[in-house]
């Protein structure tokens, strides 16, 4: 009991955002988030080249796994959202959904448990690649001219209206989609550790107050916290999915003839 | 270190510039690996896969086609074959009734010969009999005659003349 005292006293209450910024482990390049950045770019080489060094016909367990991640994000987000033109990116949308499912989970595995798309720039860095992808095939396909006609001009329009429209769907096509894109991963997962932290330390905070009807109530802070951890595997896994087909959506519309 | 980065106040929406230089260098590295080593080795299996069921399905049509074709000439074979025996069987029944029709014939023909050779023989012992009688009773006649009148005719053409007279006469009178 006085040890659970002692944690729960130096536990900070209530949650911050500082809690968010765990102290450098040597100096800025090195951090909690920047080694679990490498960590799952290691785990996700390892399981690849694992479970891919010598693919068969009939595949292995491993295999299997490796291909079911492949075809849902080929047959499920890509060709659905891009058509068959678009099967060629499935491979890139394959790494972009492996690599936020597996940094989303770290939310809830133990001893990381935060995710490191809870520090917006690692969402920026992936929204980055997609706007940029999505900007550039669309001017190689159709020219910058026609691809900034297309986005910014509804046709069919009576023209004075343009002076509203085009301003609407410049801030819609080009500003929104990556702010959103970036900012939905990484509030997902910021509300998400915000909420672990506060079932979690508000469990202990309870339990080391006086009063013990308080004490006892703590237990149900506590199953919370576990529901919510549950809760938090299907975000993570939810929003990998959001992020890739809104992506795939994107980068489809550039490949799509028209408006 | 520690104090220097305690004392920093962090806003959650203004990225930490190491985080993504950090980031874009992991994430490219992974890229990099990835899609260069195992991604279009996944797809080429892929591909390998869809074409080996699409391929066995298809295979499959085709024997199945191929049987269908099989029973068809089959059936096709059994009919001309059931027509042939039919054709056969009729051949059969009509030879036999020809040969039945030329039995037949043959043996009437050969009943009709042998009644007409009967007959034929018949005629001819009747006429050898009468031939054989006409002569004997003519004999026994003249013998007779001579007997009864006691002397031999003198004139051989004469007693000739008058039995062959007296033969035609009962002739045409048994004609008559």
């Amino acid at each position: 009991m006085s040890g659970q005292l002692i944690a729960a006293e130096g536990l900070p209450w209530p949650p911050r955002v500082e809690d968010f910024y765990p102290p450098d482990l040597a100096g800025p390049w090195v951090t909690k988030f920047t080694l679990m950045i490498w960590l799952a770019v290691g785990l996700l080489i390892i399981f690849f080249m694992a479970t891919y060094r010598n693919p068969k016909l009939v595949p292995s367990k491993g295999q299997w796994m490796a291909e079911s991640l492949y075809g849902l994000v080929r047959d499920n987000i890509v060709r659905e959202q891009m058509g068959n033109a678009g099967i060629r990116f499935a491979p890139y949308f394959t790494v972009l959904f492996a690599f936020i499912a597996l940094t989303n989970l770290f939310g809830i595995v133990p001893g990381l448990q935060i995710s490191p798309n809870s520090h917006i720039a690692f969402p920026i860095v992936l929204t980055a690649i997609t706007y940029v992808m999505y900007l550039y095939i669309g001017v190689r396909k159709h020219g910058l001219g026609r691809y900034l006609k297309q986005n910014l001009i509804i046709p069919g329009v009576p023209w004075p209206m343009h002076f509203l429209l085009i301003p609407i769907e410049f801030l819609q096509n080009f500003i929104n989609r990556p702010v959103t894109l970036a900012v939905r991963l990484f509030a997902n997962m910021f509300a998400g550790h915000l909420i672990l932290l506060v079932f979690t330390v508000g469990g202990f905070v309870m339990l080391a107050s006086d009063n013990v009807f308080i004490q006892v109530t703590s237990v149900f802070s506590f199953l919370m916290a576990i529901l919510m951890a549950f809760f938090e595997v299907l975000v993570a896994l939810l929003q990998a999915y959001v992020f890739v087909t809104l992506s795939a959506n994107y980068v489809g519309s550039s490949l799509a003839a028209e408006h | 270190m520690f104090i220097a980065a305690e004392g920093v106040e962090h806003h959650p929406l203004v990225p930490i510039w190491q985080e993504l230089v950090i980031g874009s260098i992991a994430f490219a590295l992974l890229c990099f690996v990835l899609l260069k080593f195992v991604m279009p080795r996944m797809e080429a299996m892929y591909q390998a896969r869809v074409d080996a069921i699409e391929g066995g399905l298809k295979r499959a049509e085709a024997a199945q086609a191929e049987a269908n074709q099989l029973l068809e000439q089959y059936r096709a074979q059994l009919a001309e074959v059931r027509t042939e025996a039919a054709r056969i069987r009729d051949d059969a029944r009509a030879d036999a009734e020809s040969i039945r029709t030329d039995i037949l014939a043959k043996a009437r023909e050969e009943s009709d010969r042998i009644i007409a050779a009967g007959r034929e023989s018949l005629a001819v012992e009747r006429q050898t009999t009468v031939r054989e009688l006409r002569a004997e009773v003519g004999g026994l006649a003249v013998d007779l005659a001579s007997r009864i009148v006691g002397e031999s005719l003198a004139d051989e053409a004469r007693r000739k003349g008058t039995v062959e007279r007296f033969l035609t006469d009962l002739e045409s009178a048994g004609a008559r």
